[in-house]
């Protein structure tokens, strides 16, 4: 059910500002792939793209393609409701709903698109509680709130949460920049785990992260600030650590730069 | 998944030489500044003295501070204590009394005792509540729209309408209704035409108050919502409202009890009657102000109890009402 993205000569505007400009990559289903470079340069504006979330800001529009397999998202169409159904998303700071219990965080997706049934919602709650290794830890209090919850475990609901809609690709926008090493982990195992079905694009400031869990990384740059932001260059993660095509790749990894 | 778990110790060994280069670092730094606190101790005596003088003009301010907040609370609270006080000790007495609560005042002047105010609760209560039956859905969904929909110049005018709604002397409401209803449709002054007066002047409360808390609800419960698939309304249906509940429901209480205690409007549409006048369209409806503002002409002593006693009677349902909203409140509210 994971889905292959095609982008291509991708433009990001806000208003009259072009905040990334001429994206081509190619994201291939049942892998991670990573995106880094350094504050503003546009990768979380253009993973916002990959769901037409940045629809949601006022101004915000695109030019150019995106395919998931052979359907293009940005086509007259499609409902961008329904494109985030298939491609879900995960913020940077855990982000339950504070008037739901656990199960109702989890089950909200669900829900609030209509489908009903105590049995149905009880087997999607806990596949999807299991899916993001909580189950174990909240099984005892589903009912509880879910801002009751220690930072990871929010963030783990968070995904809960997104993967409970069965989506065939998954956004994460810098998942762990808000949780401590212990919690980093847990989610990085469960990024190991969860790429065997879903697609998985995540945003990291943390370049030891996206060694760790990606196959493809890609790195993000720009040239000044209010200049727009561009995709360097995309290949195997190994490469892009160890033997980087492009200079300024090597100069961000070591250090030297930003 | 087998790279994935092969791969962990090797990056988490990196972010442990990263971390121990990160303590060093700050070892070094400490160091240094243990350094720089050991090498002059010479000037030992003038630096805590430095370090003294600024902490006790801080702490100077800081009492100063803390005691204007003290009197300003203080000085705030003696002019309610004294409402309180007064229009307790002087109504109570009547209130104690069932029939307050069961007869009108019909028959009764005000030489004489007895009768009680139910006319007056009653009419208070219902024009009271469909004021806000009428002006909370218009207010929370103007709110809405402010908040959630609103952008460019329509937004912009709605939002400075409401600012001047907001600053419309009651008395004007009163009259403007009046010209409608009486000078340009010659219909007679009913309790209705009050409540549409009242309307006027709780709309702006309530979309002031909601649209400040549905400001309060953070973008990020909005963005998950919308990246489940749910769409807009719903989102705002099921996410933004309840979230903001609490507060929206705060915001309408405040409305009410400014509105029950309005007195211009009622005095312009709605002048006092002695009797139960339970129809909206039937009359005139009196009410606990007007009740209040018609035993105040009285200088006969059982007409002065029943302004003190209506008096009280109409904090007692202001506080009542609130306490029900806090109760409603809690259900289906911000949970913890």
């Amino acid at each position: 059910m994971a889905k292959r993205i095609d982008v291509s000569d991708l433009n990001v505007y806000y208003g009259g500002f072009k905040a990334v400009e001429g994206v081509t990559m190619t994201v291939e289903p049942r892998s991670v792939t990573a995106f880094i470079g350094p504050s503003g340069c546009g990768k979380s504006t253009f993973l916002r793209t990959l769901n037409r979330m940045h629809e949601v800001t006022p101004g915000g529009r695109v030019e150019g393609k995106v395919m998931l397999d052979d359907q293009d998202l940005y086509a007259s169409s499609v409902d961008p409701v329904a494109v985030r159904r298939t491609v879900g998303m995960v913020f940077q700071r855990p982000n339950p709903f504070p008037t739901m219990s656990i199960y109702d965080n989890v089950a909200a997706g669900l829900r609030l698109n209509g489908v009903k049934g105590r049995k149905k919602l009880d087997e999607v709650v806990e596949k999807s509680l299991q899916g993001a290794n909580l189950w174990k830890e909240v099984k005892d209090r589903l009912g509880k709130p879910g801002a009751g919850l220690s930072g990871g475990q929010q963030q783990r609901l968070c995904i809960a949460r997104a993967i409970a809609v069965e989506p065939q690709v998954l956004l994460m926008d810098e998942p762990c920049s808000a949780l401590d090493p212990i919690s980093t982990l847990a989610i990085e195992d469960l990024i190991g785990e969860l790429k065997s079905k879903y697609t998985i694009v995540i945003v990291t400031h943390n370049m030891q992260q996206a060694a760790r869990v990606s196959d493809r990384t890609a790195f993000f740059n720009l040239a000044a600030t209010g200049k727009p932001g561009k995709l360097v260059e995309i290949d195997d993660t190994q490469r892009i650590f160890n033997n980087p095509s492009v200079k300024a790749t090597e100069d961000y990894i070591s250090g030297r730069f930003g | 998944m087998t790279t994935s778990t092969t791969a962990s110790p090797g990056p988490s060994a990196g972010s442990a030489g990263a971390s121990a280069s990160g303590t060093s670092r700050a070892g070094a730094t400490s160091a240094a500044t243990t350094g720089a606190a050991a090498t002059p101790p010479s000037t030992r005596g003038t630096a805590p003295t430095e370090l003294g003088h600024k902490a006790r003009g801080r702490a100077v301010k800081d009492q100063l501070a803390r005691v204007v907040m003290w009197a300003a609370f203080l000085l705030a609270l003696v002019p309610l204590v004294w409402i309180l006080w007064t229009v307790g000790s002087k109504g109570y007495h009547l209130l104690l009394d069932a029939q307050w609560w069961t007869n009108s005042q019909r028959g009764i002047t005000s030489r004489r005792e007895g009768g009680g105010a139910v006319h007056a609760i009653q009419g208070t209560l219902i024009q009271g509540l469909t004021t806000a039956a009428i002006s909370v859905p218009i207010g929370i969904l103007t709110a809405i729209y402010l908040v959630e929909y609103g952008r460019g110049r329509l937004a912009k005018a709605v939002s400075f309408m409401v600012d001047i709604l907001t600053g419309v002397p009651s008395i004007v409401a009163g009259l403007f209704v009046y010209a409608l209803w009486v000078t340009t449709f010659g219909l007679q002054r009913v309790g209705f035409a009050v409540c549409l007066a009242l309307v006027l002047l709780m709309i702006p409360v309530v979309v002031r108050s909601t649209e400040e808390m549905l400001k309060l609800v953070p973008n990020e419960l909005r963005e998950a919502s919308y990246a489940l698939g749910v769409p807009k309304w719903k989102t705002i249906m099921k996410v933004v409202l309840p979230t903001a509940f609490s507060g929206i429901v705060t915001g309408v209480l405040l409305g009410l009890a400014r509105v029950m205690g309005e007195t211009a409007p009622l005095l312009i549409l709605g002048p006092y009657t002695k009797s139960i006048a339970t129809d909206l369209f039937g009359g005139l409806m009196p009410t606990l102000p007007t009740m209040i503002n018609q035993d105040r002409t009285e200088v006969l002593q059982p007409a002065v109890d029943r302004m003190w006693a209506s008096a009280l009677t109409l904090i007692l349902i202001v506080l009542l009402l609130n306490v029900a909203g806090r109760v409603v409140a809690r259900f289906g509210s911000v949970k913890r």
